[in-house]
C-alpha cells in the first residue's frame, strides 16, 4: 500500500507509520462507533497517510463534510471533528454542536491538524461549547511522506502567508516537522540555508533542540545535511512551464495531494458489445506515485523522451505476454500464470499513461504552446527582457487566461531584476483594462511578494547569476540527460544548482552570487551524540523550500 | 531461622502470622484511648485527634499526624467545629469531617489545603455518622445525617453530591452500614435490625444474605473487603457470616461465641488466598475467623485500631504496630515443619552447602530428579518477597541464587527485580521513613506512586536514590523529584530570592525535562513574583513562560517570549489577552513595537474585524493599505454611488501615498463605472462591472461602434489591442463588410495576418483571401498556408529563399496531389541550403 515510500534512499515509511500510529491512538481514545466531520481541505493530505480502511477498522462508520447547521443524523456514539485551527471553522463547529439533538446527544471530539490552538479553544469557549467536547487533541501532521524521495507539508498557501501576510505559522510547523523527522531519523549534523524564512526555521529548530535537551535521540543520523531555501531565492523556477512528464500533467490537469483528475473520454472502458454508449461523465481520478513502476520510470523524463519510453515498454510487455507460447511444461505455465497479475497491472498502467501522453501531446504540439515556450526561453536567456513583449501584448489582446499573462510578466520581471517603470505600468494598465480593475489588488500583491517589481537603480544581476550558476545550457540532451537542465529543455532550476554547488565544491565558491540573492545564507552544525557519527560515502541531503 | 514459624497460627487449611512492624516512636500518655484515629492504607500516615470526646471549650482537642512508625509529622490544636470522622485520601491528604457536614482538607504536614461542604441538607440535619472510602474514581465521603438519610460524594476532587433514597422503617440510627463499589457505582449497605438494604442512586432494595443463621435478630457489624468483593456480617448471636458482597454466595459462617458488639471488624484476606477470613476486635481481644469452626485468638494489651490492607490487617496500638496476615503460599511451602516442597529442599540444600556438607548434593539431587529446581528457585524468590526480616530475605535469596547455578536458561529477571524491590522496600520500611509496605502492596501501588509519596513526605534524597536505583527514566524519575523539591524550596520564606534561584538552578542544571515554569508558578503563588521571573529565565521553552507571565501581568515580556517561541498561536493568545486588558491606544502602541504580532493581528482583523484593520492603517498612516482597503470595500457594496464614493476615498489615499499610478487607474475605473451606468440606462445593456475590454466588446457586438470608439480614445487604449478587439468582434458578428471597411481605415497596427486567421477561424476562406495580399512578406507563407493555398505558399517561400519556410510548406504538402510542387520546393531548398 505504501511501497513507494520504501524505494528512496531513506525509508520514509517510518514517518508514515508513526503518523498512522498517532491516528489510531486518537481514534481509540474516542471509544465506540464514530463519525468524522472533515474540514474538507484536510481530506487530501490525510489520504497520503491513511485510507478509509484504517478508519473503518477503528469504528469510523460515517464521514461528513464540515458545514453549518446540524450534522446529519447517524447512529454513532461519537462525532469527531478533524479540522485546521481556524476561527471560521470554530464558528461552524459551534453551530453544529449547538444544533445537536438534545434527546440523543453524541460525544463530541476535536482533532486539530496540525496543532492545537488556544485561540480556537478560546473561541469555542466564547461560543459556550468548549465543555461539550470530551477530547480535544492535536494531530501533528507537518511533513507528509509524499513519495519515496519527497516529503511535503501540502500547505499550498504558505508562500502567500509568509511573504504577503507576514504570517509565519507555516514556518513554525516546518520547524516542528523537522524536529519530528530528527526524532525518527536522528539529528541532522549540518544545516545550510538561504533566505529570511530559512534563517527563521533554522533558529526555531536550534531553539527547540535546546528545549528538548536531555531527551536526545540515540539514532544513527540518516540525513547528513539539511538545506533550507526560501522560495523567493528562486522565484523563476515555478514561473517557467514544466516540461517533464509529471510536470506537464500538473501544468495541464494539476496534481493535488498525489491525485490527478483526467477527462473521462480517453479512459472509457473498451468492452465489447457496449459500443461506447455510456461514456463516463465523472473525471477519472488517478493516483500518481512511484509505487507504479512505469510511472516511476517516466515521471521525471522530459516529455519529448516519454514517447520512446512508452513504446519500449509496450514492446517489453507484449513480449512478456508472448512468452506464454513458449511455456511448455507445467512448471513453466505455472510460472507464467504467477506473473500474470503483475503483467496485467503493467499493461493497464501502460494504457493509462499512453492516454495521458496523447492528451498532453495535443497541447504541447500546438503553436500556442510553442510560442509561449519560445518567449519564456527568450526571457530566461535574457533576450529583450527590458522591453514590452509583443507576444504578451498579443496574448492580452486575445484575452488569454490571466494566469498565463501574469506568469509571463512576472518571469520577465524576475529575469530582468525588475521592469522599467514605463514597461511595468504599460503591462499593469493592459491587464487592468482587459481583465478588470479589480486586479489592481492582484498586481499589488505580486509586487509585495517581489514577483513583480520596478527596476531599481541597481543593475540587472540576473545575467551574472545565470552565467555563474549555468542556469541556461545550450546543448541539453532530452533523451539521455546528463544535466538537470533537461527538465526545462535548457533551463536548470536555480534551487537545484544551489544544491549541486553546495554538495560540490561548496557555497564558498559562489559567495558573490549568494549575495545577489535575497536573504542571508548560513551554516549551522548540530552536535550528534558521540558514537553516532557515521561514515558513508554518499551524503543524503534533505532540501526544504519554504 | 528455625523460628520463622514461631508466630504462625493454624486456621483451617492455612496459617496466619502476626509480625511486628514497629515499636511506635510516639509517646502517648493514654495510648489511643479517647482518640479519634485514622490511618491511611498502604502504610500511610496516622492522624490522631486527641481529647476529642471532652467537649469543654477550655480544652481544645489536639490534632496530631504521625508516620506509620510513630514519628511526628505535625501537631496543632483543633480550632474548627466538632469533628465526626478523620480519614485519608488516596493521595495522602487528611479529611476531617465536621458535624455540620463541612469537610476540611489538610496535607500530611498539617497544612490547610481547602474545605468543601456536603450540602445544605447535611448541615441542617447534622452528621450522625460518616465513612471515608476509596474507589477507582478517587476518595469518597458518605454521610448519614440526623434525618437518617445518606449523602454521598464519590470523588472529593470532583464533587457531585448524591442523596440516596430513604430506608423504609428506619426510626433510629441503623445498627451498622458500609459503602460498596459495585457496577461502577457507589452504594450503601444498611442493616436495620435483621433487615438488610442496598441503597443506590434510585432505589432502596431489601436483600437477604444467603444462609445467614436464623438465631440472629440483628446485624451488629459489617465490613467490606479491600477489593469490595467480599462482605462480612456479625450478628448479635455472635456469628460471623462471610460471603460475596453481591450477596449471591455464602462462603462460611463461624460462631465467635461472643455476643457483645465488637469495636472493629476487618477483612484479612490476601489475593489468591486459601480461605476467606476476617478479624474481629473487642476490648483486649482479637479473633481471626475463617472457614472452620476454630478461631485464632490474640490477646491485646492496649486499645488498638485495625487498618485493613490489600493483603492483611495492620494493628496499631499505643505502643506497637503489627501486621496480621495469612501466611503466603510460598512461605508456607518452604517453612512449614517437615515440608518437602522443592523450595524447602533447596533452602535445606543451601544450608548444608554452607556447612560444606555433602548432604547439599543429596537435597539438590532430590529436587533435580523431580525436575523441580526452577520451581524451587521461584518459590524461594517469591517467599523472600513476602518476608519482613532482611535476614530471612537474604537467606532465601541466597538459596535461590545457589539453585540458579544448577540451571541453564533460567530467566534472571524475577530474581534481579526482586532483589531491587526488596532493597527499596527495606529502605522505605525503615523506622525513619515509616512506610511499612508489603511486596504485594508495592506492586499494586507502583513505583511511580511510591516516589510520589516519598516526595510528598519531602524525602527528596531518598526518592532520587530510589529513582536512580530502579533506573526510572530521568524524565519521570529524578527530574520529577527535583521539580517537587524546587517547588518546595521556593516556598521557603526565610531565604532570599537570589539564594533560592541559585540553589534551584544549580541542582536542576543537568536534569532533563525540568519545567521551570511550573516551579515559577509555585513561587508566584506563594507571593514571590520577582523569584518567579528569575526562575522563568531558566525555562528553555519560551512557550511555557507565556501563560505565567500573563498571569503576573508582565504582558510585554509575555509578548516577546511568545514571538521568540515562533508559535503563532501563542502570539495570538497574548495579543487577544492584551486586547482585552489594555485600552485601545496602549494596545496599538504595544503592537507597533512588535511587527510580528502586528501583522498577525492584522490577519485576524482582516477576517474578523474589518473596522479595526482600518484603524490600524490609520494609526500607521499607511495610505497605500488604506487605499487598498477602500478598493476592497467598494466591491462589497452593491450601490454604484457608494462604490464610486469608496473609490474616491481610495484615490485620495493613493495620492497621499504618492502612488499616482494607482490613483489614476482608480479614477479611470470611476469614470468607466459612470459611463457604464449611463449607457445601461440609455441602451438597456448590462455593463456595470465589466472590464474596459469587455465593455468595448459588448458595445461592438451590439453595434454601438461610436461608443466603443469613444472609450478607445478616452482611455487611450493601445491601437493594437483595439484593432484586435474590433477585428474579433466584427468577425464574431460575421459583419464582413464592416470588417473590410475597418481594414481600410488605416494601416493595421497588427498587420493583416490576424485578419486572415480570424476569418479562417470563422470558416470564411473567401474573406480571408482578401487580406492575404496585404500581409507582410515575412508572414506571407503563413497566410497562404492558412487559407490552404499551397501554390501561393510555395511561391512565397521560394521567393524568400528561406529554408525553414520551404520545409514548413513541404511538410504540409501531400505526396499524392502536390507532387510537382514538392519537386520545385525540394529544388529551391537545395539551392537555399547551398547559399
Amino acid at each position: 500500500m505504501a511501497s513507494h515510500l520504501f524505494c528512496g534512499r531513506v525509508n520514509l515509511n517510518i514517518l508514515r507509520e508513526a503518523a498512522r500510529k498517532d491516528l489510531r491512538e486518537f481514534l481509540d481514545k474516542c471509544s465506540g462507533s464514530k463519525a468524522i466531520v472533515w474540514d474538507e481541505y484536510l481530506t487530501g493530505p490525510f489520504g497520503l497517510i491513511a485510507q478509509y480502511s484504517l478508519l473503518k477498522e477503528h469504528e469510523v462508520e460515517k464521514m461528513f463534510t464540515l458545514k453549518g447547521g446540524r450534522i446529519p443524523s447517524a447512529a454513532v456514539k461519537n462525532i469527531v471533528f478533524f479540522v485546521r485551527p481556524r476561527l471560521e471553522l470554530m464558528d461552524i463547529i459551534a453551530e453544529n454542536v449547538a444544533s445537536e439533538d438534545k434527546l440523543h446527544p453524541r460525544d463530541f471530539h476535536i482533532l486539530f491538524v496540525p496543532r492545537r490552538s488556544l485561540l480556537c479553544e478560546q473561541r469555542l469557549k466564547e461560543k459556550g461549547v468548549l465543555n461539550s467536547f470530551t477530547n480535544i487533541d492535536e494531530y501533528i501532521l507537518d511533513l507528509i511522506p509524499y513519495d519515496g524521495d519527497l516529503l511535503s507539508m501540502e500547505s499550498e498557501s504558505s508562500f502567500r502567508e509568509c511573504y504577503l501576510e507576514s504570517d509565519q505559522t507555516s514556518l513554525y510547523h516546518a520547524a516542528k516537522g523537522l524536529m519530528t523527522l530528527q526524532a525518527l531519523y536522528g539529528t541532522i549534523p549540518q544545516i545550510f540555508g538561504k533566505g529570511e524564512c530559512a534563517r527563521h526555521v533554522a533558529n526555531m529548530m536550534l531553539r527547540m533542540k535546546r528545549e528538548f535537551a536531555g531527551s536526545h535521540t540515540q539514532i544513527l543520523p540518516v540525513f547528513d545535511t539539511l538545506l533550507l531555501l526560501d522560495r523567493n531565492v528562486d522565484l523563476l523556477t515555478p514561473l517557467a512551464t514544466q516540461l517533464t512528464y509529471e510536470g506537464l500533467i500538473d501544468e495541464i490537469f494539476s496534481i493535488t495531494n498525489g491525485y490527478v483528475k483526467l477527462p473521462p473520454e480517453k479512459f472509457a472502458q473498451k468492452k465489447q458489445g457496449e459500443g461506447g454508449k455510456d461514456l463516463p461523465t465523472e473525471p477519472k481520478k488517478l493516483q500518481l506515485n512511484s509505487a507504479e513502476e512505469l510511472y516511476a520510470e517516466i515521471r521525471d523524463k522530459n516529455f519529448n523522451a516519454v514517447g520512446a519510453a512508452l513504446s519500449k515498454k509496450a514492446k517489453v510487455i507484449s513480449a512478456a505476454f508472448e512468452e506464454r507460447h513458449n511455456a511448455k511444461t507445467v512448471g513453466e505455465i505455472k510460472q507464467f500464470v504467477s506473473q500474470l497479475p503483475h503483467m496485467q497491472a503493467a499493461r493497464s498502467s501502460l494504457a493509462n499513461h499512453t492516454s495521458i501522453a496523447e492528451l498532453i501531446k495535443d497541447i504541447t504540439t500546438s503553436e500556442d504552446f510553442f510560442d509561449s515556450l519560445t518567449v519564456e526561453q527568450e526571457f530566461m536567456t535574457g533576450v529583450d527582457t527590458d522591453k514590452v513583449s509583443t507576444y504578451i501584448e498579443d496574448c492580452v489582446a486575445q484575452k488569454d487566461p490571466l494566469i498565463k499573462i501574469l506568469r509571463l510578466v512576472c518571469m520577465q520581471s524576475v529575469c530582468n531584476n525588475g521592469l522599467k517603470q514605463k514597461v511595468l505600468d504599460f503591462y499593469k494598465r493592459e491587464i487592468l483594462q482587459t481583465y478588470g480593475y479589480k486586479h489592481i489588488l492582484t498586481l499589488k500583491n505580486l509586487e509585495k511578494v517581489g514577483l513583480l517589481k520596478p527596476q531599481s537603480t541597481m543593475r540587472n544581476n540576473y545575467p551574472t547569476i545565470r552565467k555563474t550558476l549555468k542556469l541556461w545550457m545550450e546543448d541539453t540532451n532530452e533523451q539521455n540527460p546528463n544535466d538537470i537542465s533537461y527538465v526545462y529543455s535548457g533551463y536548470a532550476p536555480l534551487s537545484v544548482r544551489l544544491t549541486q554547488v553546495l554538495a560540490r565544491p561548496g557555497w564558498r565558491s559562489i559567495e558573490e552570487v549568494l549575495k545577489m540573492l535575497p536573504g542571508p545564507h548560513f551554516e549551522e552544525r548540530q552536535q550528534v551524540p558521540t558514537g553516532l557519527h557515521k561514515k558513508r560515502n554518499k551524503p543524503v541531503i534533505l532540501v526544504k523550500s519554504a | 531461622m528455625a523460628f520463622v514459624t514461631a508466630n504462625w497460627n493454624p486456621l483451617g487449611e492455612s496459617f496466619y502470622r502476626k509480625i511486628e512492624l514497629y515499636e511506635m516512636g510516639w509517646n502517648l500518655k493514654d495510648g489511643l484511648r479517647e482518640c479519634l484515629v485514622a490511618a491511611a492504607p498502604y502504610g500511610g500516615p496516622i492522624a490522631l485527634l486527641k481529647g476529642h470526646y471532652r467537649r469543654s471549650p477550655s480544652a481544645r482537642p489536639q490534632l496530631e499526624i504521625y508516620s506509620s512508625s510513630g514519628l511526628p509529622l505535625a501537631s496543632f490544636p483543633w480550632k474548627s467545629g466538632v469533628v465526626k470522622q478523620l480519614g485519608w485520601t488516596v493521595s495522602d491528604d487528611l479529611l476531617c469531617v465536621q458535624e455540620d457536614g463541612t469537610v476540611l482538607v489538610y496535607d500530611l504536614w498539617g497544612g490547610f489545603k481547602r474545605h468543601f461542604s456536603m450540602g445544605n441538607e447535611v448541615s441542617q440535619s447534622q452528621v450522625l455518622e460518616t465513612k471515608i472510602f476509596h474507589s477507582p474514581y478517587g476518595t469518597g465521603v458518605a454521610i448519614l445525617t440526623g434525618a437518617l438519610r445518606f449523602t454521598l460524594a464519590t470523588n472529593i476532587d470532583d464533587i457531585k453530591l448524591r442523596r440516596l433514597p430513604e430506608v423504609p422503617g428506619l426510626q433510629e440510627a441503623p445498627s451498622c452500614w458500609a459503602v460498596l463499589t459495585q457496577d461502577r457505582q457507589s452504594k450503601v449497605l444498611v442493616a436495620n435490625g435483621s433487615q438488610l438494604f442496598i441503597l443506590d442512586n434510585t432505589a432502596c432494595t431489601p436483600v437477604t444474605p444467603p444462609g445467614l443463621s436464623p438465631q440472629a435478630s440483628s446485624i451488629v457489624h459489617m465490613c467490606v473487603s479491600f477489593s469490595y468483593k467480599y462482605l462480612a456480617l456479625l450478628t448479635d448471636s455472635g456469628h460471623v457470616w462471610m460471603g460475596t458482597s453481591n450477596l449471591k454466595e455464602k462462603l462460611s459462617e463461624v460462631d465467635t461465641k461472643i455476643k457483645t458488639p465488637p469495636k472493629q471488624m476487618a477483612w484479612c484476606r490476601r489475593p489468591k488466598s486459601q480461605q476467606p477470613s476476617a478479624v474481629v476486635m473487642w476490648d483486649g481481644l482479637l479473633i481471626v475467623v475463617g472457614e472452620c469452626k476454630e478461631t485464632i485468638q490474640y490477646h491485646l494489651d492496649d486499645d488498638s485500631v485495625l487498618v485493613p490492607e490489600l493483603d492483611g490487617v495492620r494493628i496499631i496500638s499505643g505502643t506497637h504496630h503489627e501486621l496480621l496476615q495469612e501466611v503466603p503460599g510460598a512461605c508456607e511451602e518452604i517453612f512449614k515443619i517437615a515440608s518437602m516442597a522443592p523450595g524447602a529442599l533447596l533452602l535445606e540444600a543451601h544450608k548444608e552447602y554452607e556447612k560444606e556438607s555433602q548432604k547439599a548434593d543429596e537435597y539438590l539431587r532430590e529436587i533435580k530428579e523431580q525436575s523441580l529446581l526452577s520451581e524451587a528457585v521461584r518459590q524461594c524468590v517469591e517467599a523472600a518477597g513476602h518476608e519482613h526480616e532482611p535476614e530471612t530475605q537474604k537467606t532465601l535469596l541466597r538459596a535461590a541464587s545457589f539453585g540458579k547455578c544448577f540451571l541453564s536458561n533460567f530467566p534472571p529477571e524475577q530474581f534481579v527485580s526482586m532483589c531491587r524491590d526488596l532493597r527499596v522496600l527495606n529502605a522505605v520500611r525503615d523506622y525513619t521513613v515509616g512506610i511499612p509496605l508489603t511486596h504485594t502492596q508495592f506492586k499494586q501501588m507502583t513505583v511511580q506512586v511510591l516516589i510520589d509519596r516519598l516526595v510528598y513526605r519531602k524525602l527528596y534524597p531518598l526518592a532520587i536514590e530510589v529513582c536512580r536505583y530502579l533506573k526510572t527514566p530521568e524524565y519521570q524519575g529524578v527530574s520529577r523529584v527535583l521539580k517537587h523539591w524546587a517547588c518546595y524550596k521556593v516556598q521557603q520564606k526565610e531565604e532570599s530570592d537570589e539564594v533560592i534561584a541559585k540553589a534551584v538552578s544549580v541542582k536542576l542544571a543537568d536534569a532533563a525535562g525540568i519545567s521551570y515554569s511550573e516551579i515559577a508558578t509555585k513561587a508566584y503563588e506563594s507571593g514571590r513574583t520577582e523569584l518567579a521571573i528569575k526562575l522563568l529565565e531558566f525555562e528553555p521553552r519560551s512557550g511555557e513562560q507565556v501563560p505565567l507571565l500573563l498571569k503576573m501581568k508582565k504582558s510585554p515580556l509575555a509578548l516577546s517570549k511568545a514571538i521568540e517561541s515562533g508559535d503563532t498561536d501563542l502570539v495570538y493568545t497574548v495579543v487577544m489577552y492584551l486586547k482585552n486588558e489594555l485600552n485601545r491606544g496602549d494596545f496599538f502602541m504595544m503592537l507597533r513595537n512588535q511587527p510580528v504580532a502586528l501583522s498577525l493581528y492584522k490577519q485576524f482583523c482582516k477576517h474578523q474585524e474589518q473596522d479595526t484593520l482600518k484603524d490600524l492603517f490609520n494609526q500607521d498612516d499607511d495610505h497605500e493599505e488604506l487605499g487598498n482597503f477602500y478598493v476592497k470595500a467598494s466591491y462589497k457594496d452593491q450601490r454604484l454611488e457608494a462604490r464610486v464614493a469608496l473609490l474616491q476615498s481610495a484615490v485620495d489615499e493613493y495620492y497621499k501615498a504618492k502612488n499616482d499610478f494607482s490613483a489614476k487607474t482608480t479614477e479611470d475605473e470611476m469614470r468607466l463605472l459612470r459611463f457604464q451606468r449611463k449607457l445601461e440606462e440609455e441602451k438597456d445593456e448590462q455593463l456595470v462591472g465589466f472590464s474596459l475590454q469587455d465593455t468595448m466588446t459588448t458595445l461592438l457586438s451590439v453595434g454601438l461602434h461610436k461608443h466603443a470608439e469613444q472609450l478607445y480614445k478616452d482611455f487611450r487604449v493601445p491601437d493594437k489591442r483595439f484593432w484586435w478587439l474590433k477585428l474579433k468582434a466584427l468577425a464574431e458578428k460575421e459583419d464582413w463588410e464592416e470588417l473590410e471597411k475597418f481594414g481600410k481605415t488605416k494601416k493595421s497596427p497588427i498587420g493583416y495576418l490576424p485578419f486572415v486567421e480570424v476569418c479562417i477561424k470563422h470558416h470564411n476562406k473567401y474573406e480571408a483571401k482578401k487580406y492575404v495580399s496585404k500581409v507582410t512578406p515575412e508572414q506571407k507563407v503563413k497566410a497562404h498556408l492558412a487559407v490552404g493555398d499551397m501554390e501561393g505558399a510555395a511561391e512565397a517561400a521560394i521567393e524568400r529563399r528561406n529554408e525553414s519556410e520551404i520545409s514548413t510548406v513541404l511538410s504540409r504538402c501531400s505526396a499524392t496531389t502536390d507532387h510537382l510542387l514538392m519537386e520545385r520546393l525540394n529544388r529551391a531548398k537545395a539551392t537555399a541550403v547551398k547559399k
